[in-house]
C-alpha cells in the first residue's frame, strides 16, 4: 500500500503528472476575481471566502478524472486488481494520494490567495481549517466518481456532473464557516458539520468506490 | 491441482460466450488456449483471474497463487524500467527484481523510463513483471504480442524454468511457443450456442 501511494505521487511529480495543475488553477481564479468584480476591496472582502472556497472545489474537479483513468487505459487498473492488495484499500490510497498532491497544496497556499482577495485577518484561521477538514471529502468523492466513470472515454463532463451534487454540503458548510469566521461569529456548528460529512465519506464511500470498480472492471 | 475449471460458462456482457469447459492445471504444468479471435479467450483468463464472475460452474485456485497479465502491461511511461519492476514487487511482497532483469536481458535498460522503450521492449518489462510477483500461477493473454524471435525464444526460456520450480501457466496464445510439454486446449467446441438474454439487466450493469 505504501508503495502504491509512493508510486503515485512520484508520477505526480514527474513530467505530464498534473501536480500543481489544482494550484495554477486556484491561483488564476483567484486573480481574475477581483478583476471582475472591480475596485471594490469592501465587496471583495465579503465574498472572498465563498470564492476561496468555490476555487478550491473547481481545482480539485479538475484533476479528478486523472485518479483512476491513467491506470485503467495502461492495464495498471486490472494488475492492481488482481494484486494481493484489497479493492477498498487501492482507491483509499488513491483518494489519499489525490489529496496530498491537490488538496493539501490548495490548503497550504489558502493564506496567500486570502491576501489577493483582501480576505480580513479574522478570517484566515477558519478558512484554512475549513479547507483542511473540507478537501479531504472532495477527494473521497471525487474518487467514487472517477471509479463510476473509469471505463468511459472522455468521461469528464459525466464524472462533473455527477459529482458536483455529491460536492454540495461541503461547499455549503465549508464556505459557512470560513465566512462566519470573517465576520467574527461562532464557527463550532459549521465545523462539527463540514468534520462529520468529510469522516463519514471516508468511512463509507471506498467501499461503494469499490465495489463500483470492479463492476466496471469486468 | 493449482487451478480447477468444473463446467465453467463464461459470459461477456450478459451473453454466454464459452460453456461446459472443464480443465486441471497441475503444478509444473502448462495449457495452452487456442481459438479463433473473438471467441472467448480473454473473458476466459479474465474469470479464471477473478476480474469477473463466473456465469455458472466453478473456477477453483487460491486466489493468492494466481497472477495476471493481459493485453497491456500496466507499465507508468515516466517511471524507469527498475522503478515499475519494484513498484510489482513491492505489491506483491518482494524486493528482488534481478532475477526478473536477467531473464529477460534487461540489464542495459533498467535507467530507462519506460515510455522511452519499444514495444517489444515494453512487453518483456511486462512479462519481467511476473518473475518478481513470486506468484506460482501465471495466468497469460496472448503474451508474446510484439516480440521478435529471440524474445519468444526467451520467454519460453522463462516459462519453462518456472515450470521446472513447479509453477504452472495458463497461455492464450497465437503463435508456436515451442513448448512441446505443454497440453494444448482448443476453445473452439466450447463456443456458446446463441440464447437469448436470460438476465437483462445484467447488459447493463
Amino acid at each position: 500500500m505504501i508503495a502504491l501511494l509512493i508510486r503515485d505521487l512520484r508520477l505526480a511529480m514527474r513530467a505530464g503528472g498534473g501536480f500543481g495543475l489544482g494550484l495554477a488553477f486556484f491561483l488564476i481564479v483567484v486573480t481574475l476575481v477581483p478583476f471582475g468584480v472591480g475596485p471594490q476591496s469592501d465587496l471583495l472582502a465579503r465574498i472572498a471566502a465563498g470564492i476561496l472556497w468555490l476555487g478550491a472545489l473547481l481545482a480539485c474537479l479538475l484533476s479528478l478524472d486523472r485518479i483512476l483513468a491513467l491506470d485503467w487505459e495502461d492495464g495498471s487498473l486490472d494488475l492492481l486488481a488482481t494484486a494481493p492488495l484489497p479493492m477498498e484499500a487501492i482507491v483509499s490510497i488513491k483518494a489519499l494520494a489525490h489529496w496530498l498532491t491537490t488538496g493539501l497544496p490548495l490548503v497550504l497556499f489558502a493564506p496567500v490567495f486570502g491576501l489577493l482577495m483582501n480576505l480580513p485577518e479574522a478570517g484566515y484561521k477558519p478558512l484554512v481549517l475549513s479547507l483542511l477538514l473540507g478537501t479531504p471529502a472532495l477527494s473521497v468523492i471525487g474518487t467514487f466518481g472517477a471509479a463510476l466513470t473509469v471505463g468511459l472515454k472522455r468521461g469528464g463532463l459525466l464524472l462533473s456532473l455527477l459529482v458536483l451534487p455529491l460536492y454540495v454540503p461541503t461547499l455549503i458548510f465549508g464556505a459557512e464557516m470560513a465566512r462566519r469566521g470573517v465576520e467574527g461569529l461562532d464557527i463550532t456548528t459549521p465545523m462539527l458539520m463540514l468534520a462529520g460529512i468529510t469522516c463519514g465519506t471516508i468511512a463509507l464511500l471506498p467501499f461503494a468506490s469499490a465495489a463500483v470498480l470492479r463492476v466496471n472492471l469486468r | 491441482m493449482v487451478l480447477n475449471v468444473s463446467d465453467l460458462t463464461i459470459a461477456r456482457g450478459g451473453i454466454k460466450v464459452l460453456e461446459g469447459i472443464s480443465f486441471d492445471l497441475a503444478p509444473g504444468g502448462a495449457i495452452v488456449l487456442r481459438g479463433p479471435n473473438g471467441i472467448g479467450k480473454t473473458t476466459l483468463l479474465r474469470t479464471i483471474a477473478g476480474l469477473q464472475p463466473p456465469h455458472s460452474g466453478r473456477v477453483d485456485a487460491d486466489p493468492e497463487s494466481l497472477v495476471y497479465a493481459g493485453h497491456s502491461d500496466g507499465l507508468k511511461a515516466t517511471l524507469t524500467v527498475e522503478e515499475n519492476l519494484v513498484f510489482w514487487a513491492q505489491v506483491f511482497g518482494n524486493t528482488d527484481i534481478s532475477k526478473a532483469v536477467k531473464s529477460f536481458q534487461m540489464a542495459r535498460l533498467v535507467n530507462r523510463p519506460a515510455g522511452m522503450l519499444s514495444a517489444g521492449q515494453k512487453r518483456r518489462l511486462g512479462l519481467a513483471r511476473l518473475l518478481v510477483t513470486g506468484r506460482p500461477v501465471w495466468i497469460l493473454d496472448e503474451p508474446t504480442v510484439s516480440l521478435d524471435a529471440d524474445a519468444v525464444a526467451m520467454f519460453a526460456s522463462a516459462v519453462r524454468a518456472h515450470l521446472a520450480r513447479g509453477g504452472s501457466a495458463l497461455i492464450a496464445t497465437h503463435i508456436d511457443l515451442g513448448l512441446p510439454e505443454a497440453e494444448m486446449l482448443e476453445v473452439g467446441p466450447f463456443r456458446a450456442r446463441a440464447a437469448e438474454l436470460d438476465d437483462f439487466d445484467e447488459a447493463f450493469l
